[in-house]
């Protein structure tokens, strides 16, 4: 895909404004997954902003965030990187045949407490 | 007190006590919940790209619902209000979600985010009053020590939930105050429990609960209460060795309508 085009569609589809980042990186000092990232929010803004995509789109990264918006609630700048990493988990999964989970891995994942919040939300976050 | 409920799907099933022990108490502080009708599930998280349209209507189709009979409405599972309220949000400040929302509302009528959204907690301090709770109280908890663990839902996005300072939040420790009870301050308190990467990543929340119960016993916590049932799970699994029990449940000891028979 034409690397300006996904660039685009991630910031229209996120709202989030790279440009606006200051490289403070306190959104990856306060990520609670830093440790299990290959890269780590500041690098989704700073390589979304350079149009540098396609390493994101094939990380495991994009399945560690967990969305907790510790990064967007402590951003100085208010750049929001969940919702960036958020747009680029999508359009990864939104590819056909690209869904991180699909019914058939739920079986071996269930214990007798596992509420069903923690399927739904695994489902609307890994799979389209 | 008329309000609409909420109650969301894992209420009905895996944390039937936060949702049975939210209706008793309701109903000993003179508070009426009318579930909502037909409700369906709220998918759990809040997706955060602005073209994610059908994952939002079972929301909006909620919040239509209270508009309809006149009513605020009332949530209790900390995932349920952040995605109903996020979802309010959105149509409030994003026309185009508005727009394309209103679109496949077109049978049931168009809603414009004129909803007043409270979590349970908000009720009690907002509506309520912990002051009134306060005299409701039969059997005050009193040398119990207790960590309010928010996670991050209730709390962030900050701008939008509006529920307490998302760094400092004091809601869940005045009520533990009201209800005669010592809460405890822990520095976790308002960090993620891991949430659904438990399904992908079992070893990461691991990691980030058992922080945070170590982090809550460390400043003397005899108990966690919280209002979510995944991070409930993710405690409980991961080290918890004190009780974790929903924030309901502690309310209805305190204001005695806690009977000791479970379903």
């Amino acid at each position: 895909m034409n690397k300006k085009y996904l660039r685009d569609d991630i910031i229209r589809m996120s709202g989030v404004n790279p440009k606006k980042c200051m490289r403070c990186g306190k959104c990856s000092g306060t990520c609670p997954a830093y440790d299990e990232m290959e890269y780590h929010p500041h690098q989704f803004v700073s390589m979304v902003e350079n149009g540098d995509i396609e390493p994101l789109l094939s990380s495991d990264s994009l399945y560690r965030c967990l969305t907790c918006f510790a990064c967007a609630e402590r951003c100085p700048r208010g750049v929001e990187p969940a919702k960036l990493i958020e747009a680029v988990r999508l359009t990864a999964i939104r590819r056909q045949g690209a869904n991180r989970l699909t019914p058939s891995d739920i079986p071996a994942m269930l214990d007798e407490d596992i509420p069903q919040q923690a399927l739904v939300s695994a489902f609307r976050k890994y799979t389209k | 007190m008329k309000f609409s409920y909420f109650p969301g799907c894992t209420l009905k099933n895996k944390a039937k006590d936060l949702d049975r022990y939210a209706l008793r108490c309701a109903e000993a502080l003179g508070v009426t919940l009318e579930e909502i009708e037909n409700w369906q599930c709220c998918g759990g998280v809040f997706t955060t790209a602005k073209d994610e349209i059908a994952t939002k209507l079972s929301s909006v189709r909620i919040l239509k619902a209270a508009k309809d009979k006149e009513q605020p409405l009332v949530t209790v599972c900390s995932a349920c209000h952040n995605v109903v309220k996020q979802t309010n949000h959105a149509i409030l400040t994003d026309k185009e979600f508005s727009d394309k929302v209103n679109r496949y509302m077109a049978d049931d009528g168009r809603y414009d985010g004129s909803t007043e959204v409270y979590h349970y907690l908000e009720m009690l301090r907002d509506l309520v009053g912990f002051d009134a709770l306060r005299e409701k109280v039969k059997s005050p908890l009193s040398g119990k020590k207790i960590a309010a663990y928010y996670g991050c839902l209730l709390l962030r996005p900050g701008s939008v939930m509006k529920m307490d300072d998302p760094e400092n939040p004091s809601i869940m420790e005045d009520m533990i105050r009201a209800i005669g009870a010592e809460p405890v301050i822990f520095a976790n308190r308002n960090e993620c429990c891991g949430g659904y990467v438990v399904m992908e990543s079992p070893s990461l929340a691991e990691k980030k609960s058992g922080d945070i119960v170590r982090n809550a016993k460390v400043q003397g916590a005899d108990m966690i209460v919280t209002a979510c049932p995944l991070c409930r799970y993710n405690l409980m699994k991961n080290g918890a060795d004190i009780p974790v029990i929903y924030f309901t449940e502690l309310l209805a000891e305190a204001l005695g309508v806690k009977e000791d028979t479970n379903e």
